[in-house]
């Protein structure tokens, strides 16, 4: 029993580490790695419940679940980084056009090169 | 035996909470998707030593390999970006120095 | 986000989290009732494979590793629908290019033998599927633009294989008389290998072309030729 325990609440414990730096910090990525490790988090415990101690076959569902789980994790940051990639590149469009209504000569190079970098659509 | 076993698996445990906690706390951003993907490999270590060797392969192929490559380019693209406005910052205080 | 309110968040995820402590606690000190495992490993001699959870993934929990495929697609249709793809990197310089001329094939090679090996031993269609991905994302670091994948229209045609396969596949066996997605005994075998077979091929295109992050390029320049084996990955 003991050592199921120690491996589920570390399951826990990662499900609240994840949780806190979710919703704490601010950039995207961040967000994004507290999501997965509160994801792992979740993972972790179903292994653990899955061990039925050394030397018994352990439990193929949960395995089975979790597989499908770490695909649809992957699959959800990698929707969550295009949308943010967009998301910057919207952000910079509009920055330099603001910089050019004011008119300020000695920005435009960095707009040109804002440009280059983010194609527009 | 046990008592060796029950070393072993609190080292493992330590280990993984360490490596997410430095994850969570680093505010750099290739710091923290490094330390990210370290985390996917040690976790899959430990589901390896749970007896998951199928999830295991799929964590460290899928979780920490194709997710960290994911989170790797976003990290560079905001690494790029602070470092655009760092620039843009120099222009602006080189003019009105002029 | 101001320093009280983090602290403020810390302390309650923290009695949340000393709360599920307590719940698994309980769990687990109690008796277990009857487990999944005893019913799925009794019936493994019926499913056409030997691992346990190869059983579980393509045969017991069909519709589990269906809909899965389904949200793979949904991501990638998501991922497409935001804009044509940003440029790739340069041409590798000579280390990387020869390793990813090592790498890629290796890592089909694994692939395929993952796929097979799900049958009776850890391995799979998900396991293949992410290493055909990867061998897609060396090829892109290494100044592929397209990541080695075939042009839009197969492209198109690759990632719905996975679900369109798993589906026909169903509807076959429905209208045959045995439902949907239950497979007679003789044939589950190779149906399972079918359908992992279509599912590796569909989450490896997909999980590329995630990583290229955008609507697939138009025509490939001519200075990179594409081997053959690449379609695949």
């Amino acid at each position: 029993m003991s050592p199921a325990f120690l491996y589920g609440g570390a399951g826990i414990l990662l499900f609240a580490l994840g949780l806190w730096s979710f919703l704490v910090h601010e950039p995207l990525l961040r967000k994004l790695i507290g999501f997965n490790i509160m994801g792992s988090g979740v993972f972790h415990l179903f292994i653990a419940i899955a061990h039925r101690g050394d030397g018994l076959p352990p439990d193929p569902v949960p395995h089975a679940l979790v597989l499908t789980g770490i695909v649809v994790a992957v699959s959800a940051t990698a929707l969550a980084l295009a949308l943010n990639s967009r998301l910057e590149a919207a952000d910079a469009n509009a920055s330099a056009s603001a910089h050019q209504t004011h008119g300020r000569g000695a920005d435009e190079h960095a707009d040109d090169a804002k440009r280059r970098r983010w194609p527009t659509r | 035996m046990s008592i060796l076993l029950l070393a072993f698996d609190a080292i493992l445990l330590t280990t993984l909470l360490g490596l997410a906690t430095a994850a969570v706390l680093s505010p750099e951003p290739r710091r923290a998707t490094m330390l990210f993907i370290a985390f996917g490999l040690w976790l899959s270590l430990v589901w390896a030593r749970l007896s998951a060797p199928d999830v295991a392969l799929a964590e460290a192929a899928i979780g920490a390999g194709i997710g960290g490559a994911l989170m790797l380019a976003a990290a560079r693209r905001a690494a790029r970006r602070h470092a655009d406005i760092d620039a843009d910052a120099t222009i602006d205080t080189s003019e009105d120095a002029r | 986000m101001n320093r009280d309110l983090s602290l403020l968040i810390g302390i309650l995820v923290s009695l949340f989290a000393v709360l599920l402590l307590w719940i698994v606690y309980i769990t687990l000190s109690a008796e277990t009732g009857p487990r999944l495992a005893t019913l799925a490993l009794e019936q493994l001699p019926e499913s056409g494979v030997s691992h346990p959870v190869t059983a579980v993934l393509l045969n017991y929990r069909a519709y589990d590793t269906l809909l899965e495929l389904a949200v793979l697609l949904a991501a990638l249709l998501g991922i497409w629908s935001l804009g044509p793809a940003p440029a790739g990197f340069q041409l590798a310089g000579p280390a990387l290019a020869v390793m990813a001329r090592w790498i890629v094939p290796l890592a089909i090679l694994t692939g395929g033998y993952l796929l097979w090996v799900g049958g009776h031993a850890p391995g799979g269609a998900f396991q293949a599927g992410a290493l055909l991905g990867s061998a897609g994302v060396i090829l892109r670091l290494a100044g592929h633009p397209r990541a080695g994948l075939p042009s839009e229209e197969a492209q198109r045609w690759l990632v719905v294989a996975g679900v369109g396969v798993f589906v026909l596949i169903g509807l076959l066996l429905a209208a045959l008389g045995y439902g949907f997605l239950t497979y007679p005994k003789a044939g589950a075998k190779w149906l399972i290998l079918l359908i992992e077979t279509a599912a590796t091929l569909a989450i490896g295109a997909t999980l590329a072309a995630a990583y290229v992050g955008g609507r697939p390029l138009g025509a490939a320049p001519p200075s990179t030729p594409t081997p053959t084996e690449d379609a695949r990955a």
